[in-house]
């Protein structure tokens, strides 16, 4: 063997101890939760703006499901109430879990209209707060749910920042960003998100878009379906229907 | 071969041994210290979503209860709170339906709860049953009077404000203040107990508004317009909102 060969040698062998350690030899047998291919899926959700009652079961419902702090700062999901004055002034707040304060904003004058916004992360196709992680920790699954990856979240906010739909909060006690995942331990066990699940009066829709017989099938062929701030090419996954022009 | 090594100055074996003890320590360490989900990002995503998949199960989902509680589940079922999932009062009950003797939900058998959903609020949409908790059957329990799991009322609601309280509200400041809303809404009796699928009727010409404001034979006291001039080819409730005189 020559110098050269030598030498040759010694970077084939590095780099193969590379490629192997890279290697793993269960990479992609894995199945995430029993039988469940999140290839097999791909979620949405629909909002009927017309059936909210604004009674916040949603909400509770969710800060119980995914431990979400108690304090009404964080929230996964959220409904706003919208009042348009007859001088076209509108104001939003988002309503409270709290019976007593709820019961405060019960009655406007010079209503014009007024209504119930639920909200809650679109599942953007294209989102934003992926595209500004600079350590990967937020990423699209196959079944088209924005997940965040707790373990390699540094606490950064550059999601908070980016999201233009305000989804996202730092967690106060893990320090990591959180954000509503449609309560995917749930849908592994093809259960419903428990937002869904409590709301009384089904105007929360939720379902499998590669499923054509699905109650959100049907939500997505009767109704005029509107995305919140579709300029922004966000594509959202969340269809309201029934939404005021006034919401943004 | 050997001759080779043996030329090489010493210097030149040391930074080669230097190198490889470099090479292996670097080769174990990603091999076997390092684990693969922070090598490939691939791996990374699926161990954040098996994580995330794993996570605890707080509501069980409308299926489960009915198993064990058929007398609830079936007198619901045809009820107006069909639509309610018994978690939705009941509060998260998978630990319960795991093991019901030891743990047990709780009901909310106060009045405040029902007042979630049941309170007078402007925002909600027309058609929902809303009372004014400080004057509807004061202090007594709700349950007393409503079985929580068919709500029917022990007689049927008197007043169409029982539903439609926003619109009687508006109408009570009107010009219209004195007339009842059967005077223009011929309403079966049926309607305040299936709504939606008995519906009353809706002025549908302006002869309607015109029995009342015709020029031509008005009645005592109430302003008259020229019916064939005034506002022809629209509507009259395309200008005047007939439960909101005045405003706009
Ligand atoms: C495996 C059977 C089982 C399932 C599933 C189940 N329960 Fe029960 N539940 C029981 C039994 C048994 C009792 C009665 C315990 C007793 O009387 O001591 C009970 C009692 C209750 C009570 C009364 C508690 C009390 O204080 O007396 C409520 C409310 C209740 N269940 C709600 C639910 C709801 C909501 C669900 C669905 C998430 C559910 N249960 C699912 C078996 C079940
Ligand atoms: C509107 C809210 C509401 C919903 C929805 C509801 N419950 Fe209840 N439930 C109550 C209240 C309030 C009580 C307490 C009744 C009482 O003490 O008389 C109760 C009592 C019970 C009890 C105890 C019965 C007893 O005699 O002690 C069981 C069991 C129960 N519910 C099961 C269910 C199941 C199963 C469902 C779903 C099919 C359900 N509930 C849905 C409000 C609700
Ligand atoms: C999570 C929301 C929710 C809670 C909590 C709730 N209800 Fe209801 N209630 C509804 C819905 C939804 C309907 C059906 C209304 C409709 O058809 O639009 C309804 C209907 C009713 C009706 C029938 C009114 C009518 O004549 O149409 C009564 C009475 C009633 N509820 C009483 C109660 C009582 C008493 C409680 C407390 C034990 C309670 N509700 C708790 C959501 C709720
Ligand atoms: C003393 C018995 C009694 C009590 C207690 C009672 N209700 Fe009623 N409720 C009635 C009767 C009777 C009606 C139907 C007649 C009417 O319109 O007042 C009714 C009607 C309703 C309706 C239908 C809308 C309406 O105004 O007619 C709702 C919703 C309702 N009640 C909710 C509640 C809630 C929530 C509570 C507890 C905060 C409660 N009720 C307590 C007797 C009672
Ligand atoms: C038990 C609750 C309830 C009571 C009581 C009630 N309504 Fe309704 N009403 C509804 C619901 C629910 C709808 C459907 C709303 C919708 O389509 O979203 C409705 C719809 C209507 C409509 C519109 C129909 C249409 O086709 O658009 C009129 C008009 C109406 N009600 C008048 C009345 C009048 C007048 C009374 C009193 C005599 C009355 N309602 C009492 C629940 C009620
Ligand atoms: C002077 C006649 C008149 C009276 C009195 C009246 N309405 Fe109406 N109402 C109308 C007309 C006209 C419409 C159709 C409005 C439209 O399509 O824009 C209507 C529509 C409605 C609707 C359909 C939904 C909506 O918000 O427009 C409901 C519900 C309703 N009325 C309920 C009531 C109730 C409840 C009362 C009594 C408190 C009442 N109305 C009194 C004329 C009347
Ligand atoms: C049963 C008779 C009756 C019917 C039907 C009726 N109105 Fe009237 N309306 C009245 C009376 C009475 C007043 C005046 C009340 C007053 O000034 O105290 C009035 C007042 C008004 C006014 C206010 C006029 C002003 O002074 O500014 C308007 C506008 C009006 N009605 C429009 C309508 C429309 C639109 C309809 C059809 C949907 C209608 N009315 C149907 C009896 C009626
Ligand atoms: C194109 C809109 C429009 C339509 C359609 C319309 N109105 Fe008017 N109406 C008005 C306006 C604007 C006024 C106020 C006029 C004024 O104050 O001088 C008015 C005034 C009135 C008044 C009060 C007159 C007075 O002397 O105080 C009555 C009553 C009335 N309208 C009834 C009706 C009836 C009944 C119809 C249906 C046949 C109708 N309107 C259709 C726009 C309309």
């Amino acid at each position: 063997m020559d110098r050269r060969d030598f030498l040759k040698n010694i970077c084939l062998f590095i780099s193969s101890g590379a490629v192997v350690g890279g290697l793993s030899p269960d990479a992609w047998a894995k199945l995430i939760h029993k039988d469940y291919d999140p290839a097999k899926h791909y979620y949405g959700m629909g909002i009927d703006i017309d059936k909210c009652i604004g009674c916040g079961r949603c909400m509770q419902a969710c800060k119980t499901e995914n431990d979400v702090p108690g304090v009404p700062y964080f929230f996964r999901t959220w409904v706003e109430r919208y009042v348009i004055k007859t001088d076209k002034s509108v104001t939003v707040k988002t309503i409270s879990t709290n019976l007593e304060e709820l019961a405060d904003s019960f009655v406007e004058k010079d209503m014009l209209r007024s209504f119930f916004v639920p909200k809650l992360c679109n599942q953007c196709d294209h989102p934003p707060c992926v595209q500004v992680c600079p350590v990967g920790a937020t990423f699209k699954t196959d079944d088209g749910v924005i997940l965040v990856d707790g373990k390699r979240c540094i606490g950064c906010r550059y999601c908070i920042q980016a999201c233009p739909y305000g989804a996202r909060y730092l967690h106060p006690e893990t320090r990591v960003a959180d954000k509503c995942t449609f309560c995917y331990h749930r849908l592994v066990r093809g259960l419903l998100p428990a937002c869904v699940e409590v709301c009384p009066k089904q105007a929360r829709v939720f379902g499998d878009m590669k499923s054509i017989a699905s109650p959100l099938g049907r939500f997505i062929r009767m109704n005029k379906l509107h995305v919140l701030k579709p300029s922004l090419n966000t594509d959202p996954k969340v269809y309201y229907a029934n939404l005021d022009g006034e919401v943004n | 071969m050997k001759e080779f090594f043996n030329k090489l100055p010493e210097q030149a074996v040391r930074v080669i041994v230097v190198f490889l003890v470099l090479a292996v320590g670097l080769f174990v360490i990603r091999q076997f210290i390092i684990p693969p989900e922070m090598k490939e990002p691939a791996l990374q995503k699926l161990s954040s979503m098996e994580r995330e998949a794993d996570k605890e199960v707080k509501y069980a989902g409308a299926q489960v209860c009915g198993q064990c509680h058929e007398k609830e589940h079936d007198i619901k079922k045809t009820g107006y709170h069909r639509d309610l999932s018994c978690e939705s009062c009941h509060g998260a009950a998978q630990k319960h339906a795991d093991n019901p003797t030891d743990v047990k939900p709780t009901s909310p058998k106060k009045r405040d709860y029902c007042g979630y959903c049941h309170t007078y609020n402007s925002s909600r949409p027309t058609g929902f049953p809303q009372i004014n908790p400080d004057t509807h059957n004061p202090r007594k329990p709700c349950i007393t009077c409503h079985n929580p799991h068919n709500p029917k009322p022990p007689q049927t609601p008197r007043s169409c404000a029982a539903c439609h309280a926003q619109i009687e509200r508006t109408k009570a400041a009107s010009y219209h203040a004195l007339l009842g809303c059967t005077v223009c809404h011929n309403t079966p009796e049926k309607h305040k107990t299936a709504p939606r699928t008995i519906r009353p009727t809706k002025p549908d010409t302006r002869e309607f508004c015109g029995k009342c404001h015709d020029k031509a034979s008005p009645g005592k006291g109430v302003p008259a317009v020229d019916m064939n001039a005034h506002g022809e080819k629209y509507v009259c409730w395309q200008c005047h909102y007939p439960h909101m005189l005045g405003g706009i």
